[in-house]
């Protein structure tokens, strides 16, 4: 097995592209050091994207909010920035793991290893957020959506990678909330996570919304008519049922060990109200 | 590094209930102790088991000539390299095994029995070879029909694991067989006509998943097998003693020539008292001429070692209006696993222990099913069946309008009581645990709204069993204590303490070792919480012998009799008419001296230990339940249990605190997932669910100590009865705050949230 540790973007996708052996990308490690151990995967070229400036640095552009694809959950918790604009995402990101977990797991990992439970990403996928995809023709941008295409499988091309995510500044009066179940209080994969992010007019009323929940289909999926529940209303308990409606019909979960079709479609309503609620608060305090 | 209490006095003692930094404490915090794959020798080869991919199969034939041929391979062993033993039970630990299904439990012979049976083991010069030849060694199977339930297991057509099984134990015996191994029965009284005095009678059906011990350290040993047939066994376990005899027998080999040393042990909770990887490597030794190391990966440890039980139950209670429990019944099945020997011996005796009954009748089942055989788990069967009588006890409570503990009091086994199981209790602590229950601030703390409170008791009865100890003192008076026991739980700290005790030393002077079966006389297994109490009895006789001969060599400088000198405070003293004559000598002197005074000082012990006393338990649990998830929180959880004496208080807060842990796992999430194949689809611990330290608060403890007679210290066991009571606890907690009484284990959020809306139903449509 080979191991590289590209310093540029450029050097990354000559690498990766490079008519050898296809390479596979190296954020903290966490998912692809354990499929490497267990015998899982068998790659013949690691990329180690951690010396790329881009990759490791949070950066604000314009005011919008541009997260290094092998930023870790600790660092981002502790970005006080990135903390409140984008309370929801940064949570998620702090869900992964444990402590020695969140000093390695970073966004780009969490995506790009493509599990439908994958906790950052319904958090990413409510904020709208786009990600920086480096190739070997150049720089393109893509929502966060239309990476994951099943589980383990992205749309990402030959030679291409992840480089950065970007967070545009939230409007305001808006926020956005992330909560997961598990069984468990830690070291457990999300049964159910829902990311919600709206916006509250002055009047207190949702003028947008997104709800996007992990682990009820094959990947992460954006319930366009829960957020439009929501839009319109004051977010009381009426439109808050509307919204579950629309999340319970999103849902296509399977049976499996860590949960049935019934039970993750029902908690995946309770969620979905629940971290609205919160993300209405802090929306209202926002303002 | 001096002792934090020590010189302290404590109730007439000077050692005993004092809390040391225990002896292998500093190596465990740096990482020097050496576990079971920590240890390295030339040559070494690595050991690799290919298993079974099917639950049930029969084994046509097994071609190894592909992956002998790769290079790097130097060995293969298959059920062709174990002589066939007949049907002999033997006991081990607190469970009966016998060699016939030994033999046939490490490695397949006719059939594959659960999905991870072993059908040949490669001994190669890397893992990776080792692997490789693993996928080289053809296996033809013809795969048959598998049980992995009780009730599919029992039904009159089902697949027999095997065909030669006729039920024993039932007169006249079957002329069929089944998978029903055996059936017993304990009772006394009669039942019906109990029931017939009783005002409300209960009776419900209960079931609990099999539960794995969780162990940290996964099974590990290294084999090495010399020229002229002596071989050396390394290896984490519980009981070297026992690990020498059965791989002695399987191996065809005499015990003294296979030296077995045991590791520093990362967990077993009973676990660790059978064997697996240990004859295998063995075998691969003998066969390459190398040392061999095997070491199972976490998958492994699930798919192939040993749960304890999943189990059925159905139990009646009746009781008066007044509170008096006028008879107990039960029926019991448990599953054994691929091998006949489920501990439902032990659940059908510990099912109505905490009570004075004076009609009992229990039966129990002991079914094999294509699941992994069972092993020992704290307290082995008991977990099961108390969970179900403790349910049914809080429910009568209920039904009666008193509360729990006052039920529990008024019916409570002390002494005298005739053990619903047969013999009569000495002095026992369990009315001392309800009285301190009682009055304890959280049974009296205010219950946040939709909380539920739980409360249930639970028993073991501890064993004693033959142990060795030996002291060994050195020219500057400090000793090297060697126990054949290994530490599984701080006992190291509690020998040294009952030993300094005993000699009237500083604990410091005293260092501990678990020495290998070439070094102590037979001594059987760290089980049945006997440890504290059995080698604590050894190292007391032990010390005992040295006094004596410190007293002779006293004798012999001061040229007096014997009898005329006395040992106190870790000296001898003249004694009676030469009190005062001489200044006394202390264990330094005399060691200092001991060349010339007759020669070196050893004290030794050699008992078979009897009177380990039963161990009552009572637990209080606060929960907490997300009605909209069905997701339960541990609030709040107190242990209160019956130690006899606590030599090291920590290392029994320590006990109180895992049994709860784990009982809190066992009550909640923890079960086997299997799919349509019998295949284990969560061989590991991000599935399989026991607690992490977030998912439980700080598990308070109380210690009550109600000497045990036959210990002059007045200890008993500790170690298992904490993983007794949990269950009722929790499922009596989640009923309080619910209404609902959960009667299938574990009470995880699909089948709480889904109880919920059961309930909820009838009161929509009203
Ligand atoms: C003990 C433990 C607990 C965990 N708990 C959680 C949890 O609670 N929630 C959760 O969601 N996950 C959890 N995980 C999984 C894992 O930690 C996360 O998915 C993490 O975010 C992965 O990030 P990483 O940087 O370590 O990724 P890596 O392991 O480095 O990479 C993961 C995958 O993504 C690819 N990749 C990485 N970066 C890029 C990129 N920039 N562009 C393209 N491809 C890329 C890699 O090639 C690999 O296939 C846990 C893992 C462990 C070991």
């Amino acid at each position: 097995m080979q191991y590289e540790a590209p310093e540029s973007v450029e050097a990354a996708v000559r690498l990766l592209s490079g008519g050898g052996p296809r390479g596979r990308v190296l954020a903290g490690g966490t998912d692809l050091l354990v499929q490497l151990r267990a015998g899982v995967i068998t790659p013949q070229l690691v990329v180690d994207i951690k010396r790329i400036r881009e990759s490791r640095e949070i950066r604000e552009e314009d005011g919008m909010l541009v997260v290094g694809a092998a930023v870790t959950g600790a660092e981002l918790g502790e970005h006080a920035r990135a903390k409140s604009m984008w309370p929801g995402v940064v949570e998620s990101a702090e869900l992964i793991g444990s402590t020695q977990i969140q000093g390695r797991a970073s966004l780009g990992g969490n995506l790009c290893n493509a599990s439908p439970a994958a906790d950052t990403v319904p958090a990413l996928v409510a904020a709208a957020a786009e990600c920086r995809v480096a190739g070997p023709n150049g720089m393109r941008r893509v929502p966060v959506e239309d990476v994951c295409t099943g589980p383990g499988q992205l749309s990402l091309g030959d030679g291409e990678f992840i480089v950065a995510f970007e967070l545009a500044a939230p409007p305001p009066g808006s926020a956005d909330a992330y909560l997961r179940f598990i069984p468990r209080t830690e070291m457990d994969i999300a049964v159910v996570g829902a990311g919600v992010n709206l916006s509250l007019d002055e009047s207190g009323r949702c003028t947008a919304a997104r709800v996007a929940l992990g682990a009820v289909a094959p990947t992460v999926i954006l319930a366009e008519e829960a957020g439009a529940a929501l839009v319109g209303t004051e977010c009381d308990d009426s439109a808050m049922e509307a919204m579950v409606a629309a999340v319970r019909a999103a849902c296509r979960p399977i049976d499996d060990k860590r949960g049935t079709a019934e039970y993750r479609t029902k908690v995946a309503g309770v969620l979905a109200t629940r971290a609205a609620r919160i993300a209405a608060t802090r929306a209202r305090e926002a303002r | 590094m001096a002792a934090q209490n020590g010189g302290t006095t404590n109730g007439g003692t000077r050692w005993i209930g004092t809390r040391p930094v225990r002896p292998d404490g500093v190596d465990k915090v740096t990482g020097r102790a050496r576990f079971g794959a920590d240890l390295h020798l030339p040559n070494m080869l690595v050991g690799k088991v290919l298993r079974s991919p099917h639950a049930h199969a029969r084994i046509r034939s097994i071609d190894t000539s592909a992956a002998l041929a790769l290079p790097g391979v130097k060995a293969i062993v298959t059920r062709d390299d174990f002589d066939d033993l007949p049907s002999e039970f033997v006991p081990a630990g607190e469970m009966l095994i016998n060699y016939r299904d030994v033999v046939r439990n490490v490695m397949a012979r006719e059939k594959a029995l659960f999905e991870g049976h072993p059908l040949a083991a490669v001994a190669a010069t890397s893992e990776k070879v080792a692997k490789e030849a693993l996928d080289l060694i053809r296996v033809d199977y013809e795969v048959l029909p598998h049980v992995l339930d009780i009730d599919e297991a029992i039904a009159p057509d089902a697949p027999l694991l095997h065909e030669d099984m006729i039920t024993a134990g039932v007169e006249p015996p079957p002329s069929a067989p089944s998978n029903v191994a055996k059936v017993v029965e304990f009772a006394h009284g009669d039942v019906e006509a109990g029931f017939a005095e009783a005002d409300v009678v209960v009776e419900r059906e209960f079931s609990t998943q099999p539960v794995h011990q969780g162990y940290i350290e996964p099974h590990s040993c290294v084999a090495s097998f010399a020229e002229d047939g002596q071989a050396e066994l390394w290896c984490t376990t519980q009981g070297h003693f026992v690990v020498r005899g059965h791989c002695a027998k399987l191996l065809g080999m005499e015990v003294s020539k296979l030296r077995v040393t045991a590791s520093e042990i990362g967990g077993g909770f009973g676990g660790k008292t059978v064997v697996y990887l240990e004859p295998l490597a063995l075998a691969l030794s003998r066969k390459s001429g190398h040392p061999v190391k095997m070491t199972m990966s976490r998958e492994e440890v699930f798919r192939a070692s040993g749960p304890a039980p999943g189990t059925w139950a159905r139990v009646r209670v009746g009781v008066t209006k007044d509170g008096r429990i006028t008879a107990g019944e039960a029926e019991l099945k448990y599953q054994a696993g691929a091998f006949q020997g489920s501990p439902v011996q032990p659940g059908c005796m510990c099912a109505f222990a905490p009570y004075d009954l004076e009609h009992v009748k229990v039966t129990g089942y002991d079914v094999v099913v294509n699941r992994p055989k069972v092993a020992a788990y704290r307290a082995p069967g008991a977990p099961q069946s108390e969970y179900a009588v403790e349910s049914i006890i809080d429910e009568l409570a209920k039904r009666i309008g008193m509360d729990p503990v006052e039920l529990r009091l008024k019916n409570a086994a002390r002494e005298g009581t005739r053990a619903a199981y047969g013999p009569t209790f000495g002095p026992i602590g369990l009315v001392e645990t309800l009285e301190a229950a009682r009055s304890h601030e959280h049974y009296r703390a205010p219950l946040a709204p939709g909380r539920g409170r739980g409360v249930a008791s639970g028993f073991w009865f501890n064993i004693g069993g033959e142990t060795c100890a030996t002291l060994n003192l050195g020219e500057d008076g400090t000793i090297a204590l060697v126990a054949g026991t290994p530490d599984i739980g701080g006992s190291r700290a509690a020998l040294c303490l009952q030993t300094a005790e005993a000699l009237g030393v500083d604990v410091e002077k005293i260092r501990p070792l678990i020495g290998d079966t070439s070094t102590l006389g037979y001594t059987f297994l760290t089980g049945g919480s006997r440890t504290a109490f059995a080698s604590g009895l050894a190292v007391i006789e032990a010390s005992k012998d040295m006094i004596g001969q410190l007293c002779e060599r006293a004798a012999k400088i001061w040229n007096i009799p014997v009898d005329a000198v006395e040992w106190a405070d870790g000296e001898a003293r003249p004694a009676g008419a030469n009190a005062g004559e001489f200044d006394p000598l202390t264990l330094a002197d005399l060691a200092g001296v001991a060349g010339k005074t007759g020669g070196p000082i050893v004290g030794r012990a050699q008992i078979n230990a009897q009177g380990a006393g039963p161990s009552f338990g009572t637990h209080l649990v606060d929960v907490d339940v997300d009605r909209e998830t069905g997701r339960v929180t541990i609030e709040r959880y107190t242990v209160i249990q019956d130690a006899g004496k606590a030599v090291h208080p920590s290392y029994v807060e320590g006990q109180l605190q895992g049994g709860a842990v784990q009982g809190i796992g066992w009550a909640l999430n923890e079960e086997y997932v299997y799919d349509e194949y019998g295949r284990l689809q969560n061989p590991g611990f991000l599935d399989y669910r026991i607690p992490v330290c977030s998912d439980v608060p700080m598990i308070d403890t109380v210690i009550v100590e109600v000497a045990n007679p036959t210990h002059p210290y007045g200890v008993r066991g500790v170690g298992e009865t904490p993983i007794v009571p949990p269950m009722a606890a929790i499922a009596n907690a989640v009923e309080g705050a619910l209404g609902i009484r959960f009667t299938d284990l574990p009470m995880s959020p699909p089948r709480v949230l889904k109880a919920l809306e059961e309930a909820h139903i009838p009161e929509a449509a009203d």
